[in-house]
């Protein structure tokens, strides 16, 4: 491993790094949005649009990304819907994510006991309140570890946004491999970066799972 | 809309060959992670330190390397460290099983250490060797659990088997690119439909067997 090779890559390797971090965690957020948005449709069983829903969830759990990523960049063109790479990079990692977070979420509103809802009412709260001020905070706590979980899936998914010819950190190693032939040191800049990527997410988010857990009412 | 370029000559049938090369390259990693797996999450909850250990950062490290880099490392570093000349193919095989073991020996252990210790004393109490401890009284409680798990990991593994493409393997992505580059002339707009007709055939593969792990999930709840 030659040092000098390694210190002259590294600022590619950091910019392409930023990137990745900035569209993976635009994606992160689109998929919580989408996640949340289609979780309340299901909780609250929205007649046309839950069915919608449930097709979206199972059309994209049961795909992977690089197929996705390939039919928004190269075959919507096709029909005249052009969306730029990193805008598609973004878009195909929120359908990804959104159709896991929903379930998530979903499964985390379910698991709170109706009794909760029967008991806001009884005190006299009426369904806005009951939802956001008893049902929400317990549903978030039980659903964290899942959502964490996805975060990082989907994080370690951006590794694929390569094949729509977006500059990051697999382009650039593939690129620096098959321009030099510094095999090691690429590689090595490679598993630095993304450990640098998820590391921090897979610490905070054990640290999170656990305030989380202490939130929890009943046992 | 493109889809009229499946229905020229064998397109489709290369298309489904396509899917055929990266179904097998699943389906011999599944194999070799299930069998792997089983094994690996028996050890791990013998909660013997020196295995922990080992197993922890083995999970660590697949927990937080996507497959994609693995897939680089193998393919492009160990020919390069140690000389040795892997093809995509087996490359790809040696990755989705080191991945798959991880995720299947996580479950297996997760299942075994949710069985209380009460049923284990039970079973010696009852005069059951060890052997007959696990055949009638821990395997069938574990398989129940484990069972639905491990067949959304299966499609999970066939859904990452469509990394390959990226390092040169013919799969359905490829061959899909191939039809479109020949029939750019002809129908131009090829690209949705060949697309388009790929992703759902992922989701016809995937589907499936996901209702179904959900079904037994559901049948062997209680």
């Amino acid at each position: 491993m030659d040092t000098s090779i390694i210190s002259s890559y590294l600022p590619l390797f950091a910019e392409a790094f930023i990137l990745t971090v900035k569209i993976g965690w635009i994606g992160i957020g689109l998929s919580l949005l989408l996640g949340i948005t289609d979780a309340f449709i299901l909780y609250f069983r929205i007649p046309i649009l839950s069915g919608i829903v449930k097709a979206y969830v199972e059309l994209f759990r049961n795909t992977p990304l690089l197929v996705q990523l390939f039919f928004l960049y190269y075959g919507l063109p096709a029909v005249g819907i052009r969306i730029s790479a990193e805008v598609c990079g973004a878009i195909g990692l929120g359908l990804l994510g959104g159709s896991y977070m929903t379930e998530s979420i979903r499964s985390g509103l379910e698991a709170v006991p109706a009794i909760q809802t029967e008991s806001s009412f009884a005190l006299g709260m009426n369904r806005i309140q009951a939802f956001v001020l008893v049902i929400v905070p317990q549903a978030f706590s039980i659903s964290v570890p899942a959502i964490i979980a996805n975060i990082i899936f989907l994080l370690k998914e951006t590794s694929v946004f390569s094949a729509i010819s977006l500059m990051d950190l697999m382009f650039t190693a593939k690129d620096l491999i098959g321009l030099y032939y510094n095999t090691t040191e690429s590689l090595f800049l490679l598993v630095i970066f993304y450990i640098l990527m998820l590391l921090p997410v897979s610490l905070a988010g054990s640290y999170i799972e656990k305030r989380a857990r202490f939130k929890m009412f009943g046992d | 809309m493109g889809f009229e370029v499946l229905f020229k000559g064998t397109n489709m049938l290369r298309l489904l060959g396509g899917l055929g090369a990266a179904m097998k390259i699943s389906l011999i990693s599944i194999a070799i992670s299930i069998s792997l797996g089983i094994i690996l999450g028996m050890l791990m909850s013998m909660k013997k330190p020196v295995i922990n250990a080992i197993s922890r950062i083995y999970l660590e490290i697949v927990r937080i390397m996507p497959q994609m880099v693995l897939l680089f490392i193998v393919f492009f570093g160990f020919t390069k460290a140690m000389g040795l000349n892997l093809s995509a193919e087996t490359s790809s095989i040696i990755v989705f099983s080191f991945w798959g073991t991880a995720e299947m020996s996580d479950l297996v252990r997760s299942c075994l250490i949710s069985i209380p210790p009460i049923q284990y004393e039970s079973s010696a109490a009852l005069g059951l060797s060890k052997l007959q401890t696990y055949v009638y009284v821990i395997i069938p409680q574990i398989g129940r659990r484990l069972i639905p798990l491990s067949i959304n990991l299966i499609t999970r593994m066939i859904k990452t088997t469509s990394l390959v493409m990226m390092i040169g393997i013919v799969e359905v992505l490829k061959v899909g690119q191939q039809i479109i580059e020949a029939n750019r002339k002809s129908s131009p707009n090829a690209a949705f439909g060949v697309f388009a007709t790929v992703f759902l055939l992922y989701f016809l593969v995937c589907w499936p067997i996901s209702t179904f792990s959900r079904y037994l999930e559901k049948k062997w709840a209680n």
